[in-house]
């Protein structure tokens, strides 16, 4: 029956497509099986690793068992047709050769146990894990153990992003050197580095307790955020935005929103998200400039993902203080529902932004409040704030702050000052797009090319 | 259950200049550490003061010198071997110890196979 869910709902592509592969039957195009191992692995990787990760009691393993999985249905689909559920199917088979390969190494393994699953299996809210299609047993959903264990705050920022993309995503090393634009023996050396940590110090397999959980999610929600963040204004090379970072990183949101129904900032995340991407169309024009908010052609505007995005801000809002997730999402929603700049609610943008510095103090958060404030009460009153986060010295090396300023002087007709602070923050990007958008502006107010 | 080193730096400064009503409040602090790590389903393997890096004495290669191994206003001043589930476990633990010149740093004890 083809019906049933795919394994672990979506996976971390981020993509749209239909269930997992409907029988095919036997003797199918190669290309088909090859298309159906290829989704599989998209949006089933962190359901089969994760699952494949308690059997194995080891990373590393579980890694090598789920490749050689993906790699045998290649074979076994092209003769037998692609399985009803394809993610029960692979965890079967990864699984199958983690025991085996546990029952060759036993007495190895047994001095090192390298994943600790010290918590007897509790009742989560998570949604039961594989459809029970072909007579399998139910296999639990162990991806937020998964995901928790990567972004565990004993690991450096860095090596949470690398993890997870790896280990959650599936991502090839290479893959991730590329996204992060270091090499790929820097990139092999931060995985493994994390990996050892994890099995040397014994960091646990599981997802944290009520105690911790807030703390433990945040660092989760910041490692989706960052990737997201990463992908929408590439840090460098030639274009704005990294798609494949941002599908990955709105695959992300949404499997946790699925794991975590009841978390609210879970919710805010992807809102902020969603609510952002809306816009990826037309924040760069067709010569790949960077066009800024008012700039924007708001009647492309993605508005089945806004409509999304907002509904999940009005849920994520009441209940307590909101977190400082489902608060950006709310801005970016005031954002979002506005006919045009001039018109969006600034006054209430101001008031979120008083919310969202108190639940989370930063000087980025206090510029773009700065930006909000000029809006609603003239670029004075802005720049009067900026000044004061130039004194603070904490945004330094920050360029929007400069570019922020720049943009105020512009509006308040001090040409000198603006150019001076243009050239500064061009001084502090790297991003071509960026640049070129900052130095179009530059001559905008030299009045002659620099 | 798995053990981790838990190492205390601190500023020495801080202890020599300390009044020995802070000096009893330490004290104090250690052993309320020593009861409630038990409660935490931890144990204390072993736990030791040091004596003040003035006292230490390096040897790199086969010169002796007068001093401790790095030069740092905040110095190793004690430790206690625990034992822990897991790190997690042993976080929980070591968020107890007292520390309040400084504070501590959490190491896996190597297990060779």
């Amino acid at each position: 029956m083809s019906g049933s869910p795919p394994p672990g709902g979506p996976g971390c592509g981020g993509g749209n497509s239909a269930g997992p592969g409907h029988d095919a039957g036997p003797g199918v195009q190669p290309g088909t099986v090859s298309a159906a191992v290829a989704d599989a692995h998209r949006r089933e990787w962190a359901f089969v690793l994760a699952a494949t990760a308690r059997v194995a009691g080891d990373l590393d393993l579980a890694e090598e068992c789920v490749q050689d999985a993906y790699a045998a249905a290649l074979t076994a689909w092209t003769r037998q047709g692609v399985p009803r559920n394809t993610g029960a199917w692979l965890t079967t088979a990864a699984r199958r050769r983690a025991i085996d390969a546990k029952r060759r190494d036993a007495v190895l393994r047994a001095k090192l146990p390298l994943l600790i699953e010290p918590d007897p299996p509790v009742a989560s809210s998570a949604p039961p894990g594989a459809g029970a299609g072909e007579g399998e047993k139910v296999i639990p959903d162990d991806r937020l153990r998964l995901i928790f264990t990567c972004c565990h705050p004993a690991l450096a920022r860095e090596a949470q992003v690398a993890l997870t993309l790896r280990l959650v995503c599936g991502l090839t090393t290479v893959e991730i050197a590329q996204a992060f634009l270091v090499s790929e023996p820097t990139m092999a050396a931060r995985v493994t580095r994390a990996k050892k940590k994890i099995s040397a110090a014994r960091i646990a397999y599981r997802v944290p307790g009520p105690a911790e959980l807030p703390d433990r999610l945040d660092a989760v929600l910041t490692v989706v955020h960052l990737l997201y963040a990463t992908g929408h204004t590439a840090p460098g090379g030639e274009n704005l935005v990294r798609a494949d970072l941002v599908d990955r990183a709105i695959g992300l949101a949404r499997m946790l929103r699925t794991l975590m129904p009841d978390e609210r900032e879970v919710a805010g995340l992807l809102a902020l998200i969603l609510l952002t991407d809306a816009r990826r169309a037309t924040r760069a024009d067709a010569q790949g400039r960077v066009l800024l908010l008012e700039e924007q052609d708001r009647s492309q505007w993605d508005r089945a993902v806004i409509a999304e995005g907002t509904a999940l801000v009005l849920w994520a809002l009441p209940g307590g203080r909101p977190g400082r997730f489902a608060l950006q999402a709310a801005i970016a929603a005031l954002h979002a529902e506005a006919p045009s700049y001039a018109e969006t609610d600034w006054p209430q943008i101001v008031v979120l932004y008083d919310a969202l510095l108190r639940a989370w103090s930063s000087p980025v958060v206090a510029l773009n409040r700065a930006v909000a404030v000029a809006m609603a009460q003239g670029p004075a009153a802005g720049l009067a704030q900026i000044g004061e986060l130039e004194a603070d010295g904490r945004l330094g090396a920050y360029r929007y702050l400069p570019a922020a300023k720049a943009d105020l002087l512009r509006r308040l007709g001090q040409r000198e000052a603006a150019a001076q602070a243009y050239r500064a923050a061009l001084a502090l990007t790297d991003n071509a797009a960026e640049r070129e958008f900052l130095a179009r502006r530059l001559t905008e107010v030299t009045g002659a090319p620099s | 259950m798995a053990e981790y080193l838990i190492l205390i730096f601190e500023d020495e400064n801080a202890y020599a200049t300390a009044t020995p009503d802070v000096i009893q409040q330490v004290m104090e602090a250690h052993t309320r550490f020593a009861e409630q790590v038990p409660q935490k389903g931890g144990k204390i393997v072993e736990g030791r003061a040091l004596q003040p890096t003035s006292t230490a004495t390096t040897i790199r290669g086969d010169v002796v010198t007068d001093g401790p191994f790095i030069e740092t206003k905040e110095a190793v001043g004690g430790y206690y071997l625990i034992e822990a589930r897991d790190l997690d476990h042993a976080l929980d633990i070591a968020k107890l110890c007292p520390a309040r010149f400084g504070g501590v740093e959490v190491r896996p004890i190597m297990v060779f196979g």
